[in-house]
């Protein structure tokens, strides 16, 4: 922990706000993400943690403040512009489709093509398996079955899979919404494991969940959204569950 | 907050299971998905059983019920191709019918209006080349509108099924409008080694569109739009183009029928198509689409097409009053769909989680 405090922010956002008309959703909002370093973010609901990651990712211009990236300022008006620089969210209702593999799900929208008989362009889909295989055994997740949809698979080998695009398109920032809520308890504990390995890969994580025994299990620093406003960040190590509910209910 | 519950506790045995019924799962879907084929052939089957001790005379075996059977399919089975693509998508289009009939009258009009130009063959090719052309128009606009405009499909291809049947029926002055260009009767009554033209071109353009859907992004799409939608959007892909695409590649798939019909009749009708939209459907669903979109094959609407085209020969041939056709594709249709809905409570039980 004490040693990236030293690496250069990955991301940094700083003053950001978003006004809905009268509504702040966010307001004068800062934090920092470094490579390797996972950062949980929490709050009540209607926080603003939907809106900041929105803003991140692309979804949102932000009314004021700004993003840097690798000490750049950037801005993104769509979210595809915030995946080529990096940044990519993996949403909480599984952005796959069911009915194809995984492979397909890692490539879709930017299928590799091959040509067969040496002139007619067909999808590469040996490519797609192999990748995926590839892919899916750097996060430590062992799949046989290449072909088959993802609609076979669990809720957490999905959610790997999921992540796994996102490692394959080589995201330096994965913004994780609620990535365990819809799991039971030994698929929880995968994806946390798939964290640490991103983790391990020098990649930033921006975590959002409501389980704390998650976020403690996860993270190494936690940032507490209350009303649009930062209402503090602690360091893992230095805080505890009782005082992160307090900042979060305002006590 | 560190503790789970017991609903949480339960859950752990679910998911290790999945791996052990997974080889029975896929013998089911297998056998799901080419269901279209095992009912045309237990049709076969029967017919055969049927013809036998009714009249001692084989069905099968028969080259020109063979042949009446392919030419019965050619212009359902074009109209399949394109619905399938749009209900692999999620979608439905009610309009091929009409746009098929649109394409009949154009395609006969264009054809006697070049040949008193050009010379004949050429002619033909111009006038079929129309009808696909213009059956576009009707597909750009169902694009636009379920595209742009956020009209669900049934209801703006609905609209286009009226408009698209008034201007056929407006450009044929009300009747049919023959054509007159020997090359174009030959075009659809012809045969090469008793294979008739109109069967063999049906068959390379439904190979190509095997190939559309399988082989390429834009098929490869369609079934990620089907499934999902929203996820097909965050990919990155331009799902207004997709389908504005989608609607134009069904309508020409009904333009080419109604050009060959046009060949088959020597003559345009703009009531070419009327009775074989709902056998389009039809044709998707026994080949093993699912309505709500996401899966399906061209092979399988390839063999609904057939299933369809052999019961309606296979019941006059045997010489069953014709009103039993509409009862037995119905029927087809309604235990295709039972045999969908188990295949999925049975293996993808699991997408409900």
């Amino acid at each position: 922990m004490n040693s990236s405090v030293q690496t250069a922010p990955l991301l940094e956002v700083r003053n950001l706000s978003k006004h809905f008309g009268a509504v702040r959703a966010l307001n004068d909002f800062s934090m920092v993400v470094r490579p390797g370093e996972v950062v949980a973010l929490a709050g009540d609901n209607g926080a603003g943690k939907t809106t900041l990651i929105k803003a991140i990712s692309g979804v949102y211009q932000p009314t004021g403040g700004e993003i840097l990236l690798r000490g750049q300022p950037v801005s993104f008006t769509t979210p595809q512009e915030a995946r080529e620089k990096g940044i990519e969210t993996i949403y909480q209702d599984l952005a796959l489709a069911d009915n194809l593999s995984i492979g397909a799900n890692i490539f879709l929208g930017r299928e590799p093509m091959r040509k067969a008989f040496g002139f007619l362009p067909v999808l590469d889909r040996k490519a797609m398996a192999a990748a995926a295989k590839e892919t899916m055994s750097r996060l430590d997740f062992h799949v046989s079955r290449l072909e088959a949809p993802v609609s076979n698979f669990s809720g957490g080998q999905r959610q790997a899979v999921a992540i796994g695009r996102a490692v394959y398109w080589d995201a330096q920032i994965l913004i994780m919404d609620e990535p365990t809520a819809a799991l039971g308890v030994p698929e929880q504990r995968k994806v946390i494991s798939l964290i640490h390995q991103l983790k391990a890969q020098g990649r930033g994580v921006i975590f959002i969940s409501h389980n704390l025994h998650d976020i403690f299990a996860v993270s190494d620093r936690i940032v507490v959204l209350r009303r649009g406003v930062q209402a503090g960040e602690r360091k893992i190590s230095e805080t505890n569950h009782d005082e992160v509910v307090k900042l979060m209910v305002g006590g | 907050m560190t503790s789970t519950s017991p609903a949480q506790q339960a859950e752990k045995h679910v998911a290790p299971q999945a791996d052990h019924s997974d080889a029975a799962k896929s013998l089911v879907r297998r056998i799901a998905e080419g269901r279209a084929w095992l009912f045309l052939a237990g049709l076969i089957v029967c017919f055969e059983v049927w013809s036998r001790f009714a009249y001692g005379a084989t069905f099968v075996l028969n080259p020109f019920n063979l042949q009446s059977i392919a030419i019965f399919a050619v212009a359902p089975l074009l109209l399949a191709t394109g619905q399938t693509f749009v209900i692999i998508s999620g979608g439905i289009d009610l309009s091929l019918g009409f746009i098929m009939g649109l394409a009949a009258v154009i395609a006969a009009h264009a054809t006697n209006m070049a040949g008193a130009a050009i010379p004949l063959p050429l002619a033909m090719l111009a006038g079929i080349l129309a009808a696909v052309i213009v059956a576009g128009v009707p597909g750009v606009i169902n694009g636009l509108l379920i595209s742009r405009l956020r009209i669900p499909p049934f209801i703006g291809t609905l609209g286009m099924f009226g408009v698209a049947r008034g201007a056929a029926y407006l450009l044929a002055g009300g009747t049919t409008v023959p054509v007159q260009n020997s090359w174009f009767a030959l075009l659809g009554n012809g045969k090469f080694y008793s294979v008739p033209y109109l069967v063999i071109i049906t068959a390379i353009f439904v190979i190509v569109m095997h190939y559309i859907l399988s082989q390429t992004r834009f098929g490869q799409h369609n079934y990620a739009i089907g499934a999902n939608a929203q996820a097909a959007r965050r990919a990155g892909i331009d799902i207004k183009d997709h389908i504005l695409r989608l609607y134009v590649l069904s309508a020409m798939c009904a333009g080419l029928g109604g050009a060959l019909y046009a060949a088959r009749f020597t003559a345009g009708a703009a009531q070419a198509g009327e009775p074989l939209l709902l056998d389009s459907v039809a044709a998707v669903v026994i080949g093993g689409a699912s309505l709500f979109g996401g899966s399906g094959t061209i092979f399988g609407t390839v063999a609904g097409a057939l299933v369809i085209a052999v019961i309606q020969y296979g019941l006059v041939f045997v010489n069953v009053e014709p009103f039993w056709q509409f009862i037995a594709v119905g029927v087809v249709i309604i235990i295709s769909v039972l045999i969908d809905q188990a295949q999925r409570r049975f293996s993808g039980a699991r997408q409900d989680e």
